[in-house]
This record gives structure tokens, sequence and C-alpha cells, in this order.
């Protein structure tokens, strides 16, 4: 199972749900890795659901484990990427080609759920609307507070900015519209004091 | 504090459009500019009946950028507590009044890429302001508008003849209805849809809606909900060491006033949770009207909003 | 009284100082001789004359300095200063509530006439001779919100109000204490107080919203709020805390008197008119330990409340490491006495003291 239970934390953590359908007019999918159980479980309970979503998959490194299982599902509209950067402009296009009465589903690691949701929140859609479902890795994506970049896939506390080379500890403080958890200089008040490097959550 | 802040002013104009409508146009006493406003707001009118201070929230109609008056259009209710009666019956031009600074509990969500706005009968006060306000900055809205006939239709001339694109009437009399289901079916992504109008018409709009898929966050409406009437019953005010009589035709705010008690309020129109009042006893069975406490407050008989409310039995012990 | 501007620093040599009568008006935060959070909420509706809470935007002798301090931050990080779309209209509210109010009540330094939308603005210390059209973004340097902000002390957090809620979606921060506009632009009330300890809990945020979500135009409210800082930095920011995070350990007891210095921020919330949003000005005055010794009450009071804090609080507003050096210093100045409740010195019974030993 991927399923990962999140400590309670402060306000601005985002949290997840669980998939649950909702009547609309169409239905957006957008997924990485083992986010792919959730859309599966989902239409394991909804058959008629697939034949009218568009679903974009990013596999990563779960390759090709949930491949042949979303092929029997019959969906209507399938793409399987390489990176969210790639499937991006698709994104931006589905959202630009939708109406009123679109339900949006995010399912995956933060990272992707924070990055669709922001290009969903810019579409008009309201975050609270959007439904997500955390499954596998737990690693985040990280905002430099000092010099803006943002760090791909940290799963260590502090961590070493990939821009910048800072020091950086990781806060649970979280922004939607940058989809990036906040990472502050270590050692600024006592430089060169970084304690060793703690994988988050163990 | 109660309410907010307040201005003196002077009817200037009363203009009937129809049978049962009337607009009231008002300058300050003081000569200064009246204070701009965000499209939507309304402001709650002082006037003295005899021994009694009947205050009623409007919609402001006119241009937010307009200092030089505000303006408000009032629909005749025979069947009401008076307060449209007086208005209409009473107040001619000449006559003192206070409004109160606009409050806005209707506004504009300014991040929308299109306002679609459903307006039933009177409920089209708010949107006149809202439409002057977005065609300043060019803003895109589109108004869809339910009357009983043409003669009934206020501000339709004006309306159509101002926006012939953006404005679609709809005459029940001659069984001319909005087709929810298919005006709301392919609207953009970031549509933001208004209502305000009687209570059935935004039931059905917002039961629609949600039906096909719209986000609650997007559904604004305004009820004008007015006081009912209800049977007379009895208060103890605790803090105050009063016991109140409420009378048929008062709300309990209204009682609690007249007491010369000074309770909080802003919208009177059990909308924006100002006058949320403690229970200290109760023995006896609650009238909820209101929009503003939740189920389980409703069920917890802890607390009221003394500005719609009602109660009927033995005993209601209150914090004011 | 004609405002002395000065030329001070608020970086690098510190040339900032307060003069006495900046002192004697010092928003000394603590009415009582412990501190905890509360909704200190109260109407920002004049004061005692002279006193900072008796204009509507307080001008006092930092103001050049300190607009000069801004424009140096945001050539350095123009992200300081954002504002969403939607926040346009209220940009121009803002300026317009902040020239009325100046014009009025510092007729001295600021003019504003306007002709129908034809407003022509001048800011006399800054030099600032401006003709505009109102709502025309065209006709200004800058958008509205920034434009009058680089002119105003303090900063401005602009708050859109939807579905009950409170939502940063401008601001033009570079005072601040210690956290960033760029992060928690587009967050709500509850989201953007998420890192502040113990407080949640209290419910005092749900208590503060109701408050704030009521309030209507012609009737702001104001409170006070505090931290600490080394040195007279206006700049502590989270985006340059790689930077001055390094001068907390600078302290030592020959110089904390000089260089420790209190933050009081005066919080100050207006309804803007016809964006209906929220501005809430965040304006910052510093006062060095030895300014603050200079009242007797006021060292006993500052004493008991540093001693007494509880340790997240004090670890949350960044001094915990240099409390045991602060009390050191502070209890020279606690004699036991009782100190009489509310913030202002006891001016008849303890006149200010020229020099603190």
């Amino acid at each position: 199972m991927t399923i990962f239970k999140f400590p309670e934390s402060i306000k601005s953590r985002p949290t997840y749900g669980k998939l649950e359908y909702r009547e609309g007019k169409s239905y957006l999918f957008i997924a990485d890795a083992d986010g792919a159980e959730a859309i599966i479980d989902l239409a394991n309970d909804n058959k008629s659901l697939m034949a009218k979503s568009h679903i974009i998959y990013i596999p990563n490194q779960t390759g090709d484990k949930y491949i042949s299982k979303l092929d029997k599902l019959d969906i209507y509209q399938l793409y399987i990427g390489p990176s969210y950067s790639a499937a991006q402009s698709r994104i931006i296009q589905a959202f630009e080609q939708s109406h009123m009465g679109l339900q949006v589903y995010l399912a995956g690691t933060e990272g992707l759920i924070g990055q669709a949701l922001r290009d969903a929140m810019a579409a008009g859609i309201p975050h609270t609307f959007i439904q997500s479902e955390h499954r596998g890795s737990v690693a985040r994506r990280m905002q430099c507070v000092h010099c803006k970049g943002i760090t791909e896939d940290v799963i260590n506390d502090p961590f070493v900015c990939s821009h910048c080379g800072l020091n950086l500890f990781v806060r649970d403080h979280y922004s939607r519209r940058l989809a990036a958890f906040q990472g502050v200089c270590i050692d600024a008040e006592d430089p060169g004091n970084v304690p060793t490097s703690v994988e988050l959550y163990k | 504090m109660s309410g907010s802040e307040k201005i003196n002013v002077k009817v200037s104009n009363v203009v009937p459009l129809n049978d049962l409508v009337t607009r009231f146009e008002f300058k300050r006493t003081d000569g200064k500019l009246f204070p701009t406003f965000s499209g939507g707001a309304h402001t709650v009118i002082e006037l003295k009946d005899g021994d009694i201070t009947r205050r009623n929230p409007y919609s402001l109609m006119s241009d937010p950028m307009d200092q030089e008056g505000y303006s408000i259009s009032v629909r005749r209710d025979d069947a009401g507590r008076g307060g449209s009666l007086f208005l209409h019956n009473n107040v001619k031009v000449g006559d003192d009044a206070v409004l109160s600074h606009p409050v806005n509990l209707f506004s504009l969500d300014l991040r929308a890429k299109k306002h679609l706005m459903i307006a039933g009968g009177i409920g089209i006060t708010p949107f006149m302001a809202q439409i002057k306000q977005l065609d300043r900055s060019h803003g895109n809205w589109e108004l869809h508008y339910s009357v009983r006939n043409p003669k009934l239709g206020t501000y339709v001339d004006d309306l159509i003849s101002m926006h012939p694109n953006d404005v679609n009437v709809y005459y029940d009399d001659h069984k001319n209805f909005i087709d929810i289901v298919n005006l709301l079916d392919g609207q953009p992504l970031g549509t933001h849809l208004y209502i305000c109008g009687p209570k059935g018409m935004i039931d059905w709009v917002v039961g629609e809606a949600k039906k096909l898929g719209w986000p609650s966050e997007v559904i604004h409406f305004e009820e004008f909900l007015a006081p009912k009437p209800g049977e007379p019953f009895q208060v103890k005010l605790s803090a105050s060491n009063k016991v109140i009589n409420v009378g048929e035709n008062e709300s309990l705010l209204e009682a609690i006033e007249r007491e010369g008690v000074d309770a909080p309020y802003l919208c009177r129109g059990g909308a924006c949770g100002q006058c949320e009042t403690s229970v200290i006893e109760a023995d006896g069975d609650f009238v909820h009207r209101d929009h503003w406490l939740e189920d389980d407050e409703k069920l917890s008989r802890k607390k009221i909003m003394p500005c719609v409310s009602r109660f009927s039995g033995k005993t209601l012990v209150l914090d004011r | 009284m004609t405002i002395q501007f000065k030329d001070e620093t608020f970086r690098n040599d510190y040339t900032f100082k307060n003069s006495d009568w900046a002192i004697k008006r010092f928003p000394f935060p603590f009415h009582e001789d412990s501190y905890m959070y509360s909704v200190n909420m109260e109407q920002h509706k004049g004061g005692p004359e002279g006193s900072i809470y008796e204009k509507r935007f307080d001008v006092d002798e930092h103001y050049l300095s300190e607009m000069h301090d801004r424009a140096q931050v945001l050539r350095d990080d123009p992200l300081r200063c954002q504002s969403l779309p939607n926040m346009t209209l209220a940009g121009w509210d803002l300026l317009e509530l902040i020239m009325v109010s100046k014009s009025e009540d510092y007729p001295d330094l600021f003019e504003l006439h306007r002709d129908g939308h034809k407003w022509r603005w001048i800011n006399k210390p800054m030099k600032i001779d401006d003709t505009f059209t109102f709502l025309d973004d065209a006709t200004l340097p800058y958008g509205p919100m920034e434009y009058i902000t680089r002119q105003t002390q303090g900063d401005f957090v602009v708050l859109d109000q939807r579905e009950n809620n409170l939502w940063m979606d401008a601001g033009m921060v570079t005072t601040q204490a210690d956290w960033s506009l760029d992060f928690d632009i587009g967050m709500n009330f509850f989201e953007w107080h998420a890192p502040v300890p113990k407080a949640h809990e209290m419910g005092i945020f749900t208590r503060a919203l109701k408050f704030l979500l009521n309030i209507q135009q012609g009737a702001p409210a104001r409170r006070l709020n505090w931290t600490m800082t080394v040195n007279p930095l206006l700049d502590t920011s989270p985006e340059n805390y790689h930077k001055w995070g390094v001068q907390k350990n600078t302290l030592t007891p020959e110089n904390i008197g000089e260089k420790q210095h209190l933050r009081v921020e005066l919080q100050t919330f207006f309804r803007l008119p016809r964006s209906n949003a929220l501005v809430f000005p965040i304006r910052c005055y510093l006062a060095s330990f030895d300014d603050l010794m200079t009242f007797p009450k006021w060292g006993r009071r500052l004493h008991r409340v540093i001693r007494d804090l509880p340790e997240e609080l004090a670890t949350y507003k960044g001094f915990i490491d240099n409390r045991p050096m602060m009390l050191d210093y502070l209890s020279k100045y606690d004699d036991g006495k009782v100190t009489s409740n509310g913030i202002w010195p006891d001016d008849e019974t303890e006149p200010k003291l020229d020099h603190v030993t």
C-alpha cells in the first residue's frame, strides 16, 4: 500500500483526502507514479466514469507498474508523459478547453498535486473544489526563500538548495501559489553549524 | 457599536417607476460628498414613524462613483411589516432621514473571468450598481432578469437600451422563463454566478448549478430577508435587567432597541452574524429564520439572531 | 510642531537614533507586567495629542530615512511589493485613503488637489509634485499601491474579503518581522498565521477574523504587536536572514543597551470603499533598551515581561538565545516596585531620565 498518514501540522500545510465521484460536465485526472492506484480504485467503484475522462499520467519511478491496469479501464483520453513540465502545455490547454462543471482529480506525490492545483487555480477553479489524494513518495518541492529557486524531491532535512547552495531547513509552511514548502537557511546565526540531515517523518 | 457610521440626509427625489416600485434619492444635509462604495453594498435607512424608529436595509443602486447622491428602489410589500409601505405612503421630497455607511455582503469576486448575474424582480437593484462598477473597468458581465410583465419590469428599458448585448429579460406572464440548465451549460471556467431575488428562485438556481457540478465557492446570492411578523412573545434581557414584549409586527432586535438597549447589528437581514446573541435560558421553541447560524448552533438552543428570528414559549432569557 | 527629519541608516553603519520626542511617544506595548496573546483591538479614532495614535497615518522624524531604506530594499528585491491582478482597484482605494488622510492631518507637509479625476499630489518632504488621473494606471510611475506606499512609513498588506475569510492578495513589505510576502501572497488569514505558536489553539485567530470581517468604512481599528531586533535593522526579512541572522550573536553585555531594540508594530485596519477590501498597515517603531530604560516604569515592566514570557513565544520571536543576556541587563532596572497599569510612562511621579547609567 502506498498510503502515508501525514502527522498533524500547521494550518498552511496542505491535507489530502480520498477521491470521490461527483457529478459534473467533464472529468480531468492528473496523476503521477502511485497516484494511478487511486484512479484505478475510483474507476472500480464507478464503472462508467472512465469513458468520460481525460487522464494525464506521469509514471516517473513506477515505470510500467500501473500501465496495463490503466489500459484495461477504457479511458476516453489517456496521456502518459515523462514529467510534469513536459505535460504542462497539454494540461493548460485542457483547462482552457473546459467549461464550468469540470471536475478535477489529482493523485500522487505532493509535488504533482501542488503543481496541478496551482495551474487549475490559475484557470479559475477554486482550490477547495479540487479533489486530491496523496499516494507514494513523501518527498517535497521546496522553495528557497533566499534565492527563490525550487529544489525538487527533497526527502532530507536539512538539505542543500540546488540553485544557490545554501543549507536550508524544511518548514511545513506551504504556498499554493508556488506549489512548494518553504526552505530557510539553517546556519544563518552560526554559519557552518549544520545539523546532520535526517529523513523527513522519521 | 450598533450598525455602521451614520449620514444625515434629505430626500431629494421620489420617482414611482411602476405600480409596485418607487425610487428614492437622497442628498447629504451637510453638503459633503457621500462615501464611494462597492457594487452590491446596501444602506440601512432610519426613519421616524411617530414614536418608533424604523430601520430597513436596501441595496444601493446608484453608481458607486457618484458621490453627489445615493438612490434606492423599494418594492411595496402590502403584506409585510410596513417598512416599505411607510416609505411609499409617507416619505416625501424634503423629508429627513439617516442612512448608514454602505455595507457590502454581496460583493463581486474581482478574480472572476465572467460575472453571470441572475435577477428576479426587485433583486435587480444590487446589479444596477455592480454593472456600473464593472463597466468602468471593462469587466465581463451578463445579466438575466426575470420580471412579471413589461409594466412591472423595473429599469428594463434603461438596461436594454444601454446594454443590448448583455441584458436578457424574461416575462413570467408571457411564460418566458430563464432556461437555467442551458444557460449554465458551457459557461467558461472561472465564471462566477450571482443571484438576487426571491428565495424560491435562489434555491432553484443554486440547486441546478450544483447538479451541473459548479463549485459552491463561485455561487453568490443575496436574499432580502425582511423580518417576518409573528406571534408576540416575552423576553428577559439579563444584562439590562429588563423584561420586554416583542410585538407581532416588530422583530426581536427592534423590540430590544425600542426598550433603549443598544444591541449590535449590521445587515438586519439574518446574514452577517453581527447581532448574534447568547441564550441564557429557554423554555419553548426557537423560530430560526437566519442564514448565519450553523445547523448545530440552531439546535443547541444557545444562540439566536434577533434581527429576523423569533421564539414561542414560556421563557426566553438573553444575554443583552 | 515642525518635524525635524533625520538622515540616518537602518543597515550597515546603523546611525539610527531616537530623539527624546521619539522616545517619549514610543508605543510601549505592555499594559501589565506579563504578556500573552489577545485580540487587543480598539477603535483607531485619534489619541492623545502628539501620540502615535493621534493621526490616521503617523509621520515622524524617521520618515525620509525609512523611505530611503525602502527604496533600497525594493531596488535589491522588487518581489517585496506585489499585487495580484484583482487588487488594482484596492490599490487606488489605498492611494486615496493615504493622500486624503495625510493632506488633512499634516497640511504643512502634504497637499492634495482634486478636480474630478485629475489629481495633484504634493509631498514636500520627499520633493514630489505629481499630477495624474485617478483610476488610470498609465498616469502613475508605479501601480497605485506601490506609488503611495513608497511615500508612507510602515508595511502595507491589502486583503481581499471573500468566502468569509481574508486573503493576502497584495502588499508592500520591506520592514517586516521575518515573514515573506512572496511566499505568503495568496494565503488566507489562518494560513499566513500558521507558524504562530499557541495562538490558534487559543481561538485568537477565529475571533480576530470575525472582528476584521465586520470592520466598516469610516470605522478603522488598531492593535499593537511586538518582537525584538538586534540593531535598528528594518529589513529583517526571511529573504535576507542568511545575511542578518548572524547579527544576533554580536550582542555583548557592553553593547546590549545600544544594540538590542524592542520592535513594536502599530497595526491598523481600514475598510476600503470601492473594492470592499481591507488594508492592514503595519507601522514599525524601534527603541533601544537604553532608550526604554530612561522611563523607570518601562524599565521595570520590560524586565518582568521578558523574564516570564513562555519559551515558545521567545523562540518564535527569535530571541531565546539572547534572553539570558537581556535579563542580566534589564534586571538592573527592576527595583521590584509596583508598576501602574497601562502603557504610558508615569511622567509626573517618575520623570524621564536624561541618560541611563
